[in-house]
């Protein structure tokens, strides 16, 4: 642990989120590190998805504020929010590839959306994010339709990398992957992060994801939230969290934690 | 703004020089783009990177391969001024890679692949219409033996579905065009004194073609849209697959409940729009040509014969029935993407459009040669 403080790029400010009568987040806060995994985990109905889509600002919170940057983006206009969109990448559950586009189209679109280039140096850069992802780059010329579980996952990546984002948020990445699959996106997480120094925000339900990549675990419970490192929150000794963690799946992350204090 | 130093990309023609500065974003791709090209009709022989503050990836990458050209179509690489940007060796590595796999390679664009293509495709599109109608016959032979497989209950939320709450529409557009058809009728017949005869002209126009076939393609344009919509996202949602993994018949589920619901409920709708399409003519009548009600129920008994009613009547559930297959059928027929929807939606519509005018012009003719 270094004693400087680290660089806040995310801060989730006692938000409250309701749906009618249903209060799904009660006055929710924590900060998110620049260049850390910062992963968020809950049981189903928690709210993960509408806390991903409040720190998007694709939803406004009921009260309280989410800090992007340094900038409040609750309650910026239209305007504001698309430059602060640009900031960062998303990919969502199911890939949310445009099916009647290829691989490529997809990739290139934000840039078409955000610029004039020319057909050849589209190309050339719907060709870098396919290698960064590690696609094959014939890949490009096919429709979502036509692949795999695991290159959808990684096409969806190389549209979210398609404008050099600082902010990459993934919902459920590893979802519906085989473990080697699964195994090789952490990695290639991982491995993004490092080089490209991002901050990586991801709602995952994967232990072994979690264990591998995170270096802090933000779980929702009683609509709050408790955030700490992976290790912390294994101890911690709320019911839904133990069971979570120590119930009849939680031997991964078990096996993980010794791994963690050894290394 | 993010930037800390806005970015400057500047070309010395005279020495092939490219001078960066400050941030290179994402965003500032179009301005570097046009700097490259400058640079390397300039001759690119230096590349200046002493004031340039962070370079993105993608930047970077561009920046690379425009000195990888620079090297192979120059003969010697560009000389570089400043520290190397820490990418360069990200993508050396990821150039590195072999990432040509097992894809298969894109498909030939040649006029002949592309006619065998298109030709194979239109057969398929009619292969697969004859499955659909023997899967459907055969669905439909057993479902008459056993009444469970009839789903009355299916059948009647369509009827409703697709009738009663086409009720408003369908009335109203009959009622218009009657009234429409009715008034210029009447002015062509006054200067002959034969303003009598709109009764003739609304009532045989009505009940034997108008009603039907106005009902038909507003049902068409309502009906078999939904039908195509519903069946087309439950087949891009594997919702079909699902069905038949637990032994359900799709054709029996899906299908066959709303072509019996549409059978039932376009002749519903057409005694609605008959009845809507007299009023009309009857109360035009009645204020522009002066004709009491009792005058033109007498003059309406006289103009049709027993049969016109049923002549109209009669085309309705084939009508329905057409309609019902085309919009189901081009539901099955998506897969893969939401612009095959739309697609296959539209041609839903127009399809069952054109077949139904198409089969009203046959009965015309049936019609004709028995002397209906």
């Amino acid at each position: 642990m270094t004693a400087t403080p680290p660089e806040v790029v995310i801060s989730v400010r006692d938000v409250v989120n309701r749906f009618g009568a249903q209060t799904v987040h009660d006055g929710v806060s924590f900060d998110v590190h620049a260049g850390e995994v910062f992963g968020i985990v809950g049981g189903s109905g928690s709210g993960k998805s509408v806390l991903l889509k409040t720190m998007l600002g694709l939803r406004q919170p009921d009260a309280g504020a989410v800090v992007l940057e340094g900038r409040d983006i609750t309650g910026m206009t239209d305007r504001e929010l698309r430059e602060v969109k640009r900031r960062y990448g998303v990919t969502f559950q199911h890939g949310a590839l445009f099916t009647s586009l290829t691989v490529r189209e997809n990739i290139i679109l934000p840039l078409v959306e955000a610029m004039q280039l020319e057909e050849a140096t589209l190309q050339s850069l719907a060709e870098l994010r396919l290698r960064m992802v590690g696609l094959p780059v014939e890949a490009g010329a096919k429709y979502p339709a036509q692949l795999s579980g695991g290159m959808v996952k990684r096409a969806a990546l190389a549209r979210a990398l398609a404008l050099d984002p600082v902010l990459l948020f993934l919902d459920e990445p590893t979802a519906g992957l085989d473990p080697i699959a699964a195994a090789a996106f952490d990695d290639l997480v991982l491995y993004l992060r490092r080089t490209l120094a991002l901050t990586v925000v991801m709602v995952t339900h994967d232990l072994d994801t979690l264990a591998r990549t995170c270096d802090r675990v933000a779980v929702l419970v009683d609509r709050k939230v408790i955030v700490d490192t992976l290790e912390g929150i294994v101890r911690n000794d709320h019911p839904w969290i133990r069971e979570y963690f120590h119930g009849a799946r939680g031997r991964v992350v078990g096996g993980a934690e010794e791994a963690g204090r050894g290394a | 703004m993010p930037h800390t130093g806005e970015f400057q990309a500047q070309v010395d023609a005279g020495t092939g020089t490219l001078r960066l500065s400050g941030d290179c974003r994402a965003l500032d791709l179009d301005a570097l783009e046009r700097a490259l090209a400058d640079w390397s009709r300039a001759g690119a022989r230096t590349l200046d990177l002493t004031e340039v503050g962070r370079l993105d990836i993608g930047p970077a990458w561009l920046l690379e391969r425009a000195t990888a050209r620079a090297a192979t179509t120059g003969g010697s690489p560009p000389t570089l001024t400043g520290e190397p940007p820490g990418h360069f060796a990200y993508l050396a590595e990821l150039l590195a890679l072999d990432q040509t796999a097992d894809v298969e390679p894109e498909p030939s664009r040649s006029w002949l692949v592309r006619f065998g293509h298109a030709l194979h495709e239109r057969f398929h599109t009619w292969y697969e219409a004859l499955t659909y109608g023997g899967a459907l016959i055969e669905t439909a032979g057993q479902a008459w033996r056993s009444l469970r497989r009839l789903r009355i209950a299916s059948v009647v939320r369509h009827v409703h579905e697709t009738g009663l709450q086409a009720v408003p529409v369908v009335a109203v557009i009959a009622f218009l065009i009657s009234v429409i058809s009715a008034y210029i009728g009447a002015q062509q017949l006054r200067p002959y004194g034969a303003e009598i005869f709109t009764v003739d002209l609304v009532a045989l126009g009505v009940l034997r073609e108008l009603g039907v076939l106005l009902t038909a393609i507003m049902v068409a344009g309502r009906t078999g849209s939904a039908f195509a919509a519903e069946i087309g996202v439950m087949k891009l949602n594997d919702e079909i697959d699902a069905l038949e993994s637990m032994g359900l018949n799709p054709y029996e589920v899906l299908v066959l409940p709303r072509v019996l619901g549409l059978v039932i409920a376009l002749p519903l709708l057409t005694i609605v729009a008959d009845f809507m399409g007299l009023l009309g003519g009857g109360l035009l009548a009645r204020y522009l040509i002066d004709l009491p009600w009792p005058q033109f129920f007498q003059r309406l008994d006289d103009a049709i014969a027993p049969t016109t009613f049923w002549a109209g009547l009669v085309k309705a559930p084939v009508f329905g029935m057409l309609i019902a297959l085309t919009g189901t059928l081009r539901g099955l027929q998506v897969r893969e993407s939401s612009r095959e929807l739309g697609r296959l939606t539209t041609v839903a519509v127009v399809q069952s459009i054109f077949l139904v005018i198409f089969a009203d012009a046959l009965f015309a003719i049936f019609f004709l040669e028995i002397d209906f």
